[in-house]
Parts: C-alpha cells; structure tokens; sequence
C-alpha cells in the first residue's frame, strides 16, 4: 500500500494544560476512521525522542478510545514552569502545537 | 431539608483572574441562573495575591472584584442568583467586606456575604515540609523566603458557608471543581461518600470552572475548528439533575460554539490520569464519561463516577521568586533575520563577561525561533520582522537593570535599523507543592451583610 507523510494537524487538535513543571496534552481524531493509526504512530517514545531538550521527564499516555483521544502527560517539560521558566510561554500553552507539527504516515488515496 | 427541585442552573462568571465580564453580565441577566460562579485563582496568581497582600495588608484579593461585583450584583439580586467565588485569594476577609462596600454603593440592603476562611497554612510549614513536586526534596533545600502557603480545601469546609445561605460566598484556594460541587451537594443533599455522584459533581465543575475554554475559547484555529464571532463568546451554563448528569450549554445569542470538540478537549485538560483526578472530594474517573450532542450548542456529559476520596490536602507554597526582567528590541525588513542574530550573538558576548549574569539569563529572537526554542534547534534563513527578546530572574535588581541596560544600547551600538527598545522589571515568584493533614486545617465562615 502506498503511503505519504502529513502533519498530525490534518487529523486531529489538541488542548496543552500545565500544572507545576508537567506539561498536559490531549489530542482528538477528527474522525474516528484516523484514531487507529495515530494511536499506534503517536507513542510517547516519539513524542519524547522529538523533543529531548524541552522534555526532560518521562511521557505516560493514556488511552480514551471511545472518544478516539489521547492524552499525554510529560513531567519536566515546561522549562521549570510558570513560575520559574524564562520562557515565552511560561504555561506551555502552545505545546499543544508543536505535537500537532508532527508527521503521521497514512494510506494514499487511491 | 432539602428543596425539591428537578434540577440546578449554574453559570460561569470567570475561568481565570483576567477573564471577561461582560459575558458574565449576560448571564446574570438573562441566564435564570441558580448560581454564578466566578474561578479566578491559579498557581500564579494565588503567589501574586500573596505578595500584592505582602506590599500592601489591605488587597490580596482579585483585582477585579468590585468591578466584577458592580456589574453583576443588580441583575443576580433581581433574579434570585446566588455568587459563588474564589475571588478571595490570599485575603477574604477584605475581599468580603469589598462586596459589602459595592453592596452599600449600589443601594442594596441585607445582601448576605459569607467568607470562607482558614486555607492559609503558612504556619503550619516547617523546614523539613516535603515538597512532593520537586523530587521530594524539603522546604528548607528550596533556599528562598518562604511567601506564604494555602491548602485546597473541599466542599466539607464550603458547605457550611453554602449552608449560611448567603448571597455571595467568597472562599481563598479551594480547589476549583468544588465550586461548583459545593452548590450541587447541598441542593440535592448528597451523601458526602456518595463517590459515583461526588465523582461525577466533579465533572460538571470540571467542565465549568475554566469558563470558556468549553465555549469556544481557547479553541480556535482557522479553518479547522473555526468560532462563530469569537468577540462575543458566551460563558457556560450547566443544567445539572439530581444525579449529576449535566447539559452544557451557552445564551443562544452568545458567541462561541460547544459541541463534542470543545467538551472532550475540556474534560481532560489539565488532569493527569483520567481515571484518577485527585481533589479534596473525590477520587474523580472521567474515563469512561459519555458525550451526546442534543441539540445546537448543548452536550449531555454523563458516566463520570469516583473512589474515595485523598487523605491528605494538597499545598501550594509560595517563595520569593526576586524579580523577573525581561527586554526587547526589534528588526525589521531586507535582512532582519541576519540583523537579529547579529544583536542576539553581540548580546551573548557581552552578558557571558558579566559574574552573576553569566548562564543565568535567556535569549530569543521572536520571529525566527523563540517560543519553542527548546523544542526545535532549526531556525528559519529568512524573517522581515524580529525582536530580540532577553529574560533573566534573579534576587538582585542591579544585575537585572545590568541586562536591560546592555539591550537598550544596542539601539546605538547594535546592528542597524534596532527599534522599539521595551524592558520592564516584575516582581516573580516560585511555587512548589506539598501534602497535609486534614485535621491540620481549620475552616470557618464569617457571615457579612449590607
């Protein structure tokens, strides 16, 4: 089968929440056709090997499949937090964003 | 006893201290609300209440309240609407006494305004307090003063207040589902270990308290979660019946949208395991929630459910985090890029020769690579319009004022065409979190009338 790259943001959105220096992020298929590969292409060890400098902790998935989403929570990755971070986003807000940039293989249409 | 009503109608009024309140005012006016519930309070912003208390003994509470308080105490009083709110951060008595002052201007006898107090436990933190959040190290090891410390206390300190039957309750840090929980408990008198239902009463508060973020906000993202006039975005309503099951809903005439994307990204925002949301209440599980649109803007959420409760409270501590400075300054047009990283590298030189400056400070260039820095080495080549944005924290204001003197001469020894120098010095502060007996934290509620 033939198969080609897009952005994760073609599929699905997501919503990035921080509590102290952990990082949240849950991401939704919109459809629920598309949910079987992102959850098998999107694991934490991708998620974790894209960013090694921003995060430093462990990534924990949690699976709701009958919402077709995913959740990710990623210790140590908000660069000390809202409080302590020297960052622009200091809440990693837009983490959610950088999730979505990256790039899921799927079938090409015939 | 109990009122026998079908069902309860609670609004948002707030999700966070800055938020909107003309979309409040809506929905005190036209929501036929039983409750308005206004959540302001975040790690940030309890720290900053606690400093703004520290400068100044008589504020410590939301800066908005009494404009918050003008604008929708009329309508809540001609419709019956009782306030519920955190809006008293590290200082509710003051704040209660504000409401009664905006009571008495506003020409409104008798309101009844009951103040939760008894979250600060700053006296109860000692030098081996472990700090479950910074790898379990002690308070004394953080090597900064201490601010201040509060617990997030649950509807067993709220029901008493609710109970009083006042008009407006204001509470400090509790933790922000139990707002709307507390008001729900008591209406439909659940069993205080009724977890499926105190489980799912969690939900409805969770969903709620960040205001819009269920409406629309916080959503948008042209042409692929598109807002319908993201101007005038609607707070949520909650219509709750006696089992917890919840319609979220918005005014028909409000901006916003809710459907099943704006709730699912909702309801797991900001926990941690779905199945195991840790508040002063319940053990919450949002795991196997159920989501059924039925109708134009409105979602049934049902299936939330719960285990026992924690035995301990969590704590935010508070230190003086010094002060924060942070500066920029801007290129734009042919050749931006290069000039901003010309200004970035010159900057790099000379800081690094500064002691006490040296690898303590941060610097982007907005435009090319800066928000998600640390995320993506690669920068772009080309980029018309920069700014060359340095931030630094640090207990000692001079080497601060040092940094952002070196930035705005850049203006005069910098690359060419260097504008719009800013820089501005804020007071910080750190957070950390601890746990804490229950019995160790006493509530009580003082009752205020205009």
């Amino acid at each position: 089968m033939k198969t080609r790259n897009i952005k994760l943001h073609e599929l699905a959105h997501a919503r990035a929440g921080d509590k102290g220096n952990t990082s949240d992020i849950s991401v939704w298929a919109y459809s629920p056709e598309d949910y079987p590969l992102i959850k098998k292409q999107l694991t934490p060890e991708l998620i974790k090997s894209s960013f090694p400098d921003l995060i430093l902790g462990d990534v924990v998935r949690y699976e709701l499949d009958h919402l077709h989403g995913l959740k990710f929570v990623m210790s140590e990755a908000l660069e000390g937090g809202v409080n302590s971070s020297l960052g622009i986003d200091s809440h990693g807000k837009s983490w959610s964003f950088l999730i979505l940039g990256l790039m899921i293989e799927v079938p090409q249409k015939p | 006893m109990h009122k026998e009503i079908a069902m309860l109608r609670m609004g948002a009024g707030a999700g966070f201290s800055s938020d909107r309140l003309g979309p409040a005012v809506d929905l005190a006016e036209k929501g036929e609300l039983d409750w308005l519930v206004f959540e302001t309070i975040g790690e940030r912003t309890l720290a900053f209440g606690r400093r703004d208390r520290q400068l100044n003994p008589q504020r410590g509470y939301n800066p908005k309240l009494a404009a918050r308080m003008r604008a929708v105490l009329p309508h809540c009083r001609a419709n019956g609407t009782r306030i519920m709110t955190n809006m008293g951060v590290a200082h509710v008595e003051a704040a209660a006494q504000v409401v009664v002052e905006v009571a008495r201007e506003l020409g409104i006898k008798g309101l009844k305004v009951a103040a939760l107090i008894g979250d600060d436990v700053t006296e109860q933190m000692r030098g081996d307090t472990v700090l479950f959040d910074y790898g379990g190290r002690r308070l004394d090891e953080v090597g900064r003063p201490l601010v201040g410390a509060n617990a997030y206390v649950g509807i067993d300190a709220m029901l008493p207040a609710v109970e009083t039957g006042a008009d407006v309750i204001i509470t400090g840090r509790v933790a922000d589902p139990s707002l709307y929980l507390a008001p729900i408990v008591q209406q439909f008198g659940w069993a205080r270990d009724d977890w499926h239902r105190l489980g799912q009463g969690t939900l409805v508060g969770h969903l709620m308290e960040c205001g819009m973020q269920i409406t629309g906000g916080y959503f948008g993202d042209p042409g692929y979660k598109d807002v319908p006039r993201p101007a005038d975005i609607g707070y949520p309503i909650a219509d709750i019946n006696e089992s917890g099951e919840v319609v979220i809903s918005k005014l028909s005439d409000s901006g916003g949208l809710v459907n099943m994307a704006t709730v699912k990204e909702q309801i797991f925002y900001e926990i941690h395991d779905p199945a195991r949301y840790l508040t002063p209440d319940v053990t919450a599980d949002f795991s196997r929630v159920q989501l059924t649109e039925t109708g134009l803007d409105q979602v049934r959420v049902t299936h939330g459910t719960g285990g026992e409760r924690p035995k301990q409270l969590k704590v935010t501590v508070g230190f003086d985090g010094g002060l924060l400075g942070e500066g920029s300054i801007s290129y734009a047009g042919v050749n931006a890029a290069a000039r901003g990283r010309l200004a970035r590298d010159t900057m790099v030189e000379r800081l690094d020769r500064i002691e006490g400056i040296r690898g303590n400070y941060r610097i982007d260039v907005v435009g090319l690579n800066a928000v998600h820095a640390t995320a993506r080495a690669k920068e772009p080549e080309v980029a018309e319009d920069v700014q060359v944005r340095v931030a630094m924290r640090s207990m000692d204001r001079e080497l601060i004022e040092m940094v952002l003197w070196e930035l705005e001469a850049l203006y005069c020894c910098g690359p060419a065409g260097g504008g719009g120098y800013r820089g501005y010095i804020t007071p910080g502060v750190v957070t950390h979190s601890a746990m804490i007996d229950r019995d160790a934290v006493r509530t009580r509620v003082e009752v205020y009338e205009s």
